[in-house]
């Protein structure tokens, strides 16, 4: 048994897991968003700020753990896997090699997002969205598309218990999509009451908050 | 004055109303009329913007009266940008500024044109500035103002000092001596305790049972200032007040995070006399006359004396008359610290806080202002950095560490190569890489926490703010909820551009407090009069119903001792509680119930939870404690608190706090507030992430070094190990003790970390999912 929150969407039986990861376990098929590999770079080159330069290892290390625990078939990166192009072509020697060692033997599909638009010249391949039927994988959710797995907007679920405070990174559901939250360890969220979500999301809509479980709850709104 | 005015250095120290901000001008102005010259002649400094104006105005008085050519400019963060550039061309002779803005001021290239010919520099209420960085931050400028003023003499003005050589070391130069001028201390203050015919409360901080006596009170007098601890507390108290107030009175508020606007009306109609009272926080503790006070309140017990002593001097502004102020206590515990207060107040016993040395946060800022300024080698910036008394003591490898910092980022992955911030050129100096990258290294001068604000407002409207709250704070609320800012009950409807959207609520109960800021701790000296206050024979001066709580106390247990450390455990719910009557102040107070209750987990006694107060600490478990001594050996807390300390919220805050003023986070990536909440991360996985893969970097040293002094406030766990030495005395009852009941009742209980987040999350999502039917889908 699997760790996590399984649920449907479209006829594929999709499992939400503690790690933030998307697990289509029929087809094989993990799917991972928001990467944001090379941040630290990006920030020191762009902004001149020299935060801890660790982020790519460790987000690659948790990434490897699960594709060592899962094995699956095809890996999908959902967008805004680099920070940006640069980022992704001044890659440590060490992640490069952990990279193609984690995609020795298996698909692997990156798609672009808005930080990576065009592709990097790292193996697998570049596409800007993925269909693979019944669903459709992409970066930014679409308004009235169906089917869809996407990424883009980190979102994160707050709630108070009893006066505690608590915030998760968070997958959203409903009957039509899930958004997926973001990965990268040097990355923030949108809370799930955000306007943005408020036209993607149905009324009827989950919340898979992750952590040490994965617990899902009713999307809190305003 | 004039007699020490060619000391290199000097303080003068003298009480409030005597005018010592004028002696400290004198031979600034007795120079510029003897030998009139152009170009900057004096600097004045001082820690509020609002008395850097109000002494402009003090100063211009007798310079138009006489009509001397002088001209004298404030510059601060309110100043206009022409302003302020013209300023730079062509300096006025006396400049009135803040430790940021002059931080700013020496981040130019031009530093050594604008100040050159300084005479002077006057530094006022010193001894609020020497209690933080920002002290820090003033004596490095000042260091830096030196180098090119060799004859620079210092002048530094305080009303309360303890120990005037603290003080000293700190405005000197170079270690060289600084004379120390005192002036006859005041009138003796009438300060007493209110008379407030109700019961105080058994715990709790807010005052709300004084309400009807502190209304008589500001009935009574023309002009009422009513102090408070935290903004939290001035809210809901105001709120309260004005629940009470059927006769409405003119009464007001003024903290530092109402907006700018909100607080000037404040002070304009102060200074009018339309106002009877102000309910306020630290914001109108230093010396700014407004209007006529003549009664000084403060609710809660004032934790230390110097800052009573302040309040106090915000009564009647005059010299030989005395100030008038009284006292409410919050709590019974706080009754008899307000009785302790009084005795020092009476006795001008002052705490002394030596804040030990000089921030390297602030060092590390410094090191990059240094940079903006123009290209410099090492040795020469250590010498400079270690002429500032805070940091003569500082090593050459405490200094290259933070050097490296600024250059590199210090990691132990070299992996800035390309992008390093400072660069060595071929003639060893240090320059930065980028000469853009100065204008953002001068958006985030400065030491304050105040970036991380958010601004209030009514949804739907536009027009002015309500005020601002912590970012943390507005992270933690959820629709729905309410609180409480300028006075008004307030519910939360939504984050919108960077604004905490809200909408008015008449009626109801405000359900959280508004701010997370901390909370000051009881001072040592204090601490030690009330325990040694426990230990007379009766006590006439309390209010009958303290006596007998504390005559109680002594029956069915004992009273706390300055040489004792009295443990007391209980059965208490199904529960064992047991109660450290550690007298160490708040902050030491909870570290050491984190410890404990490490050290009783290790132990098998199943601890649950704890609550810490100024007093004592109380922790309860599953298993009774049996023998509190061998939790206490400060050896084994001390590696209690190293492995306790990597992962603990304390240092995730006091980590935030450091990042920021060395430079390692700015308070305004430009384009992360605007773009969007996703593309900002906390600085937690930051200090997550330097921990896991870099344990030893510089600025987690510097993180543990400030937590040391504040927040975790070992110090004062170790001082009271030191008086205790030992002697414990473990008293096993079978019920509640007098003492220990207020600490039941005590809110921001602790619970002991591990599975109870986890637990409490699966219990609320599996409520949730009921409660709106979704879990039969």
């Amino acid at each position: 048994m699997i760790d996590g929150h399984i649920f449907p969407l479209f006829g594929a039986q999709l499992i939400a897991r503690p790690s933030g990861i998307l697990w289509w376990a029929d087809e094989r098929i993990l799917c991972v968003s928001d990467l944001h590999l090379g941040k630290s770079d990006r920030m020191a080159r762009r902004f001149g700020v020299l935060v801890p330069p660790y982020e790519t290892t460790d987000t690659l290390q948790r990434l490897q753990l699960e594709i060592e625990f899962l094995k699956p078939a095809v890996v999908i990166c959902l967008g805004d896997n680099f920070d940006d192009l640069d980022a992704a072509n001044s890659l440590s020697l060490t992640d490069r090699q952990c990279l193609s060692q984690l995609h020795a033997g298996r698909e692997w599909i990156w798609i672009e997002g808005n930080h990576d638009p065009g592709s990097v010249e790292l193996m697998g391949q570049h596409l800007t969205e993925y269909k693979f039927a019944p669903l459709v994988f992409r970066h930014i959710a679409k308004v009235g598309a169906e089917a869809e797995v996407s990424g883009h907007y980190h979102p994160k679920a707050a709630m108070r218990v009893r006066n505690n405070s608590i915030v998760r990174p968070c997958f959203l559901y409903d009957e039509k999509r899930v958004i997926l939250p973001a990965f990268g360890t040097f990355t923030g969220g949108l809370r799930t009451e955000a306007v943005e979500f408020k036209t993607l999301m149905q009324s009827v809509a989950f919340a898979v908050l992750i952590g040490n479980k994965s617990y899902v709850m009713p999307m809190p709104r305003e | 004055m004039m007699e020490h005015q060619n000391a290199s250095a000097a303080l003068l120290i003298a009480p409030t109303g005597s005018g010592k901000t004028m002696a400290g001008f004198l031979p600034s102005l007795v120079s510029l009329v003897e030998v009139p010259r152009q170009g900057m002649h004096t600097l004045y400094v001082s820690p509020l913007k609002a008395l850097a104006a109000d002494i402009k105005r003090n100063l211009l008085t007798p310079i138009n009266e006489i009509g001397l050519d002088i001209r004298v400019e404030e510059r601060t963060g309110d100043t206009s940008a022409t302003q302020k550039k013209r300023q730079r061309v062509d300096p006025p002779q006396i400049l009135l500024t803040t430790p940021e803005s002059l931080a700013l001021l020496t981040s130019y290239e031009d530093i050594s044109r604008m100040f050159s010919g300084l005479q002077r520099v006057v530094i006022d209420e010193i001894h609020a500035l020497s209690e933080s960085k920002r002290g820090d931050q003033l004596m490095l400028a000042l260091a830096a103002i030196h180098r090119i003023c060799p004859i620079l003499r210092r002048v530094g003005l305080s009303a309360t000092v303890k120990d005037p050589s603290l003080a000293a070391k700190f405005l000197s130069y170079n270690s060289n001596h600084c004379e120390i001028i005192k002036l006859d201390t005041e009138a003796p203050a009438d300060v007493e305790m209110l008379q407030i015919t109700e019961t105080a409360p058994w715990m709790g901080s807010g005052g709300s049972y004084a309400i009807p006596a502190v209304l008589r009170e500001v009935a009574k007098h023309k002009t009422t200032l009513i102090f408070h601890n935290t903004r939290a507390q001035a809210e809901l108290f105001f709120h309260n007040l004005w629940l009470a107030n059927t006769t409405n009175l003119p009464i007001g508020i003024h903290h530092g995070s109402l907006s700018r606007e909100q607080r000037q009306r404040v002070e304009q109609a102060m200074v009018k006399g339309e106002l009877r009272a102000i309910v306020c926080t630290g914001s109108l503790d230093l010396g700014i006359d407004w209007g006529d006070v003549d009664l000084v309140i403060q609710i809660g017990a004032p934790k230390n004396i110097k800052r009573l002593v302040q309040r106090i001097g915000r009564a009647n502004h005059q010299y030989d008359v005395p100030s008038k102020a009284k006292l409410v206590p919050a709590n019974r515990f706080e009754i008899v610290e307000c009785i302790a207060a009084l005795q020092a107040v009476q006795e001008n016993d002052l705490d002394c806080d030596d804040r030990g040395a000089g921030s390297r946060d602030v060092l590390c800022q410094h090191i990059l202002i240094a940079a903006c300024a123009g290209a410099f080698f090492s040795d020469e910036l250590y010498l400079q950095v270690t002429s500032a008394g805070s940091y003569s003591d500082l090593s050459r490898k405490a200094f290259d560490d933070c050097l490296d910092f600024c250059a590199t980022g210090g990691y132990a992955l070299k992996s800035y190569d390309k992008w390093q911030r400072l660069v060595l050129s071929n003639e060893g100096k240090w320059h930065l890489r980028d000469p853009r990258a100065a204008k953002r290294i001068r958006m985030n001068i400065g030491t304050i926490q105040d970036a991380e604000l958010l601004k209030v407002r009514i949804r739907g409207r536009s027009g002015k703010p309500l005020g601002e709250v912590e970012e943390a704070f507005a992270a933690t609320l959820v629709c729905g909820d309410t609180f409480l800012i300028g006075g008004q009950i307030v519910r939360y409807e939504g984050l919108r551009d960077m604004t905490v959207e809200v909408s008015r609520k008449t009626s109801g109960k405000p359900k959280i407090a508004t701010f997370s800021g901390t909370k000051f701790a009881t001072s040592a000296q204090l601490s030690h009069r009330m325990l040694a206050y426990f230990q007379k024979k009766d006590w006439p001066e309390l209010p009958c119903y303290v006596r007998k709580w504390m005559e109680l106390q002594r029956e069915v247990s004992r009273l706390p001792k300055v040489d004792r450390l009295l443990v007391e455990t209980f059965p208490n719910e199904g529960r064992s509680a047991s109660v450290f009557y550690g007298f160490a102040g708040r902050n030491a107070m909870q570290t050491l119930g984190l410890l404990l209750s490490k050290r009783m987990e290790d132990a098998g006694l199943n601890p649950l939870g704890f609550v810490a107060t100024d007093y004592a600490v109380m922790l309860w478990g599953l298993e009774p404690l049996t023998d509190p001594s061998s939790f206490l050996n400060p050896v084994g807390l001390r590696d209690g608190l190293e492995t306790w300390l990597s992962n603990n919220a304390v240092m995730k805050r006091t980590f935030r706090s450091s990042a920021v003023i060395s430079g390692l986070i700015e308070r305004n990536l430009p384009g992360n507030r605007k773009s969007g909440r996703q593309a900002t991360f906390s600085s937690d996985i930051l200090y997550d992430t330097l921990l896991k893969y870099d344990p030893s970097h510089v600025l987690l040293q510097i993180t543990r070094e400030e937590a040391m002094k504040g927040l975790i406030d070992f110090g004062r766990i170790e001082e009271m190990l030191g008086r205790v030495s030992g002697r414990i005395d473990h008293i096993v009852l079978d019920r509640v003790t007098p003492f220990a009941a207020p600490l039941l009742l005590e809110m921001g209980k602790v619970p002991v970390k591990g599975q109870a987040e986890e637990r409490l999350l699966a219990e609320e999502t599996a409520r949730l999912m009921a409660a709106s039917g979704l879990d039969k889908i």
